[in-house]
């Protein structure tokens, strides 16, 4: 499977990176490339095997329902990009 | 002084041969005059002082473990609390952690130095340490080369002794193919035996943090430290931790080790498979016994890994928006643009790659295709481990197909680049321990790593097979010329 | 052309844990912004989400409760996109195996009943806040709200009309207070819902497609917002458009729904399982010790009203509305024993009343279940009238004590003794020779009359059943 231009601006998107329209066909190019690599995979007839999604046979462990946390709003907005009245600030979402 | 151990650090320590304040000013200076290497992204010498005088008093209150005082250099990867973590990235360059990792609190606990953050690959994806935002670390061994990745800078840095050991984390190999190219021991432990919390992600369900040390015996050490359950990690184990010294020296008479046909195949470089066999020469003289074993499915590794990898990793990157923390580009025009740009700028060129691979293998109407073939393709890969594991102890066989190349042998070509972790892959995908111990030199003095591999949390055994070998070898001990 | 409508609704339940669904914070509502939001629900790079057992706890309720498929093992995804109140870049979900599966719920709307079946239910995390009012030009994020577990109740597409989809909200919405997994508190967003609404030629099988109706959060507004939305499509059909799948957004003010096109962009959620947390196995021992601590469920307590208390079918729906004003009703009727049926009046009207007026929950009543009971057994007794009670209750609401009490203090203690109720009627009569000769002579309806003068002259304090009797006998002139 080769990617075109249209699929890696598709891609870029979803992944909110901003892509140069001069840049478009290197992607494209260097992106196939990789999907030539993995599709590898092809060769090898999976029919009925199980997904691993995890090297862990395990369940999930739980916690205590206990507030276990303190207000760290300083701390946490003192390294923001920009922070004002205890917000995160970003431009205006359009609803 | 850095050529000593751990052990042999800590008992001058104990002893009040010297302090640890004389011990970590004598390894920032050596950082100092080997900032050439960019081992380091970020020293802290009046905080790395302030942490050894305050070693100091513990060891003379005698409230002192085998680690205190000890300078030990962390992975720019593990959040520090109040000291930047980077992870090799422009997102991060500004970024100050206000909490520390699980693997750092272990570490301050055992009255640890931390001695600086080292460079490594961009969020830890790379081979070769060359998508570092802060410029390439050079291997000592040649510094035309690279030091492997990602956790390139914790290499280069034991390898050239600016600190006794260190930390990397290993989602496909990053810890043990650095130790090989530049001659030092290093340990992939098994999934869920140290902590994540605190790690920046890579990839959730492979990313493991592990020792990176001159000798099996200072791993141990340091594993002892850095092991463990971590109730803030929903996928760490809670099994006790063995205190991995203790076993060292146990004989290896009679172990069975597994030679995967796979691993000795086309690809492998000439000099780097005649070495391996001369290290199976050596496991034999020790009274081991060596099998021939098959992983069916390695070949897949690759494939495989590029898909499951990419895609964690392109979740996991999402979070970096220039809301909260770290880069935020200078001008967007709105939300889409402040994204967009940000993430353009924030992240490096094979850092999008994968994000972008990633987010492709997820979409819609490629899932199944991609995502959830790779995911069947793991269940076969370590399906072929357990077939292995049930005819020997260990697997052995080489790191990495070549000796460290040279700056820009291959980052034109991302595939080639990938596939200098053609054997250390499908341990992650299996979760499994993995290690690389020095097992000597191409003709252009470049080391040679050997890879054992265990069976799932069988540490012990893996730094018990590698000390017996350092202790009749002595490659671990070689140091690159000028340091 | 006759049209069918068909809805189908997703409610999103905020559970009443004291911690996150992943993180030590505090779920408290109305918390100074960011002031609850922790290193994990903020995303900072390195942190991992740890499972709240309570969480998993009140969805195993839940299903229990609607008689769903509690499965063994569900899978808590990623569900992908971009949002600046989506701290990860992504909300944890569970997409393919969610926790319950294929339960239902019976509703009743004029007299009959219905199945709606619920396809499934999930655990997810909320979202923050946008806060769109406070700066020029900038959004303002407020993560309090970011990683507190919902559980998203999904039903099958069983509703016909916006009555049943009110019914079967309502129902939905006692439940979940019943079982103590959510306060309910539409107005602070823990009951919300989402409608999702299509018509079809009455007849057709196929549906039709569907708009999503999101942000109605008044019973009142599910009622309106779809009823518009079926005359919308209703009419564009017929005016030959054709009904776009879409998400659109009710405005309660206007009366009206409206599409959300800056949201209209394809979506691709790129579910995964999330590799931070592994399946959530649910334990056979953790069910079973879960099915034991289910209080009764309102249907059961209902039909147990009628059956034990003899209630009608009306009267046991109201007390069993929610469970507070179900307990309070127990425990007055302990208190009273075989009055049920006139505490039961009580509480469905003046407490009921009283509640509504002063905006009380019946937990907050001033007068309680033991003082009910005590007012009602000085009716039962005769102590009192009904009519009296009416006083006395109002000055047990104002604080004034209990009805023993007030009836002491107040002196309205109802009159009994026949041969005083005769005297009174004797005064009366004499002083009234006119109406007597009028009634005498068949004007029977100025017993009223005499009845209101007796009342009167006893401050309302005479026995009305003695009265009655007493003055019928005296009028008529038949001797005592």
């Amino acid at each position: 499977m080769s990617l075109d231009r249209t699929d890696v601006e598709r891609i870029a998107h979803l992944a909110r990176l901003e892509v140069g329209e001069q840049e478009l066909a290197a992607y494209a190019e260097t992106l196939s490339r990789i999907l030539g690599l993995i599709e590898q995979m092809n060769a090898v007839d999976t029919e009925g095997i199980a997904p691993m999604s995890h090297p862990l046979d395990a369940g999930l462990r739980f916690r205590a329902d206990e507030v276990t946390e303190t207000d760290q709003r300083e701390v946490f907005q003192g390294i923001a990009p920009s922070a004002q009245a205890g917000l995160y600030l970003v431009p205006k979402v359009i609803e | 002084m850095h050529e000593k151990s751990i052990a042999e650090l800590s008992k001058a320590l104990n002893n009040k041969d010297i302090s640890s304040h004389e011990l970590t000013l004598a390894y920032l200076d050596r950082i100092e005059a080997h900032r050439d290497l960019n081992a380091f992204v970020t020293v802290d010498r009046a905080r790395a002082l302030k942490q050894a005088q305050a070693a100091d008093a513990r060891l003379k209150s005698g409230q002192s473990g085998m680690l205190t005082g000890i300078p030990i250099a962390q992975k720019d990867i593990f959040c520090t609390d109040g000291l930047p973590t980077t992870c090799g990235s422009r997102m991060l360059a500004n970024f100050v952690a206000p909490y520390d990792a699980t693997v750092i609190q272990k570490f301050n606990t055992a009255g640890c130095v931390l001695l600086g953050k080292t460079n490594m690959d961009e969020f830890a994806m790379g081979s070769s340490n060359e998508t570092s935002f802060f410029g390439p670390v050079h291997n000592p061994w040649d510094r035309r080369c690279v030091p492997g990745g990602s956790s390139g800078g914790s290499a280069a840095a034991v390898a050239a002794r600016l600190a006794p050991a260190a930390t990397g984390t290993d989602t496909g190999g990053s810890i043990r193919q650095p130790a090989a190219l530049t001659g030092i021991t290093g340990l992939k432990p098994s999934y869920g035996r140290v902590s994540r919390y605190g790690m920046v992600a890579f990839a959730s369900s492979l990313d493991q943090g592990g020792p990176m040390a001159r000798s099996a015996e200072d791993a141990a050490l340091l594993l002892n430290v850095m092991a463990g359950f971590d109730p803030r990690d929903s996928t760490s184990v809670d099994r006790p931790v063995p205190d991995y010294t203790r076993t060292l020296d146990e004989s290896i008479v009679g172990l069975r080790i597994g030679l995967p046909r796979e691993y000795f195949g086309e690809g492998l470089g000439t000099e780097v498979g005649r070495m391996i066999e001369a290290a199976l020469d050596q496991y034999r003289k020790l009274g081991a016994k060596v099998v021939e074993v098959s992983l069916p499915n390695s070949r897949l590794a690759i494939p495989c890994y590029y898909v499951l990898a990419p895609a964690e990793a392109s979740s996991n990157l999402a979070r970096y928006d220039g809301v909260r923390y770290g880069y935020r580009a200078p001008e967007y025009a709105d939300l889409w643009e402040m994204y967009a740009k940000t993430r353009a700028q924030g992240f490096g060129a094979e850092v999008k790659r994968r994000i972008m691979i990633g987010t492709y293998a997820l979409s819609a109407g490629y899932y199944d295709a991609y995502y959830l073939k790779a995911q069947k393709l793991r269940r076969l890969i370590s399906g072929d481990f357990d077939r292995a594991f049930e005819r020997c102890d260990v697997i052995m066989g080489p790191t990495s197909p070549t000796t460290a190349f040279e700056f820009g042998s291959k980052t034109d070509d991302p595939v080639a680049m990938y596939l200098s972790d053609i054997y250390t892959i499908s341990v992650n995908l299996a979760g499994l321990p993995g290690m690389s111990i020095p097992a000597g030199f191409d003709g252009s003095r470049r080391p040679i790593g050997l890879q054992i591999i265990g069976r799932y949390f069988d540490e012990a055994r893996l730094l018990n097979v590698a000390h017996k070998y350092q202790q009749v070898t002595d490659w671990h001990l070689r140091v690159p010329e000028g340091f | 052309m006759e049209w069918e409508t068909v809805i189908g609704l997703e409610v999103h339940v905020q559970l009443l844990t004291k911690s996150k669904l992943f993180s030590g914070s505090s779920t408290r509502f109305g918390a100074e912004p960011n002031t609850q939001a922790c290193a994990v629900d903020i995303a900072l790079p390195g942190v991992l989400p740890v499972m709240n057992k309570e969480a998993a706890r009140m969805a195993v309720k839940f299903g229990l409760a609607v008689g769903a498929t509690i499965n063994r093992r569900s899978v808590f995804a990623r569900k992908n996109y971009f949002y600046p109140d989506l701290p990860k870049g992504y909300q944890i979900s569970q997409y393919e195996l969610p926790v319950v599966q294929l339960g239902k719920l019976v509703i009743d709307v004029d007299g009959e009943r219905k199945e709606i079946g619920i396809t499934r239910a999930h655990l997810e995390e909320d979202a923050g806040k946008s806060l769109h009012e406070e700066f020029e030009g900038l959004t303002g994020i407020d993560l309090n709200r970011a990683g507190t577990p919902l559980l998203e109740i999904v039903s099958e597409p069983d509703m016909r009309s916006a009555r049943e989809a009110v019914a079967y909200l309502k129902k939905l919405h006692v439940l979940v207070r019943y079982l103590g997994i959510c306060d309910g508190n539409m107005q602070e967003g823990s009951f919300r819902c989402d409608a999702n609404v299509s018509v079809r030629p009455r007849g057709q099988h196929a549906f039709g497609t569907r708009a999503e109706l999101k942000n109605i959060n008044s019973f009142r507004f599910v009622e309106k917002a779809i009823e518009y939305e079926i005359a919308r499509q209703i009419d564009l059909i017929e005016g030959g458009g054709k009904v776009v799948q879409e998400t659109r957004l009710y405005d309660s003010v206007r009366n009206e729904t409206r599409s959300m096109r800056s949201k209209e962009e394809a979506h691709d959620y790129r579910y995964f399982p999330d590799p931070d947390l592994l399946p959530l196995q649910l334990e056979a021992g953790f069910i079973e010790e879960t099915a034991k601590s289910l209080p009764e469920l309102p249907d059961a307590k209902r039909e147990r009203f009628v059956r034990e208390y003899g209630l009608t079918a009306y009267d046991a729906e109201v007390l069993t509305g929610a469970h507070e004003i179900a307990d309070y009703y127990e425990a007055a009727v302990r208190a009273v024993p075989g009055q049920s049926k006139l505490t039961a009046n009580w509480i469905i009207g003046d407490l009921s009343g009283y509640l509504n007026r002063d905006n009380l929950e019946v937990t907050a009543a001033p007068v309680t279940a033991d003082m009910l009971a005590g007012l009602v057994r000085r009716i039962a007794d005769n102590t009192i009238s009904g009519k009296i009670a009416k006083e006395i209750f109002e000055a047990m609401w104002g604080g004034e004590g209990d009805a023993d009490a007030v009836i002491e203090k107040k002196g309205l203690r109802q009159i009994t003794d026949g041969s005083a109720i005769e005297r009174v009627i004797e005064d009366i009569m004499a002083q009234n020779p006119k109406q007597l000769e009028q009634y005498r002579c068949g004007q029977e309806k100025l017993f009223g009359f005499f009845v209101g003068q007796v009342m009167k002259a006893t401050q309302g304090k005479a026995n009305p059943a003695q009265v009655n009797e007493l003055l019928r006998k005296k009028l008529s002139g038949t001797p005592a």
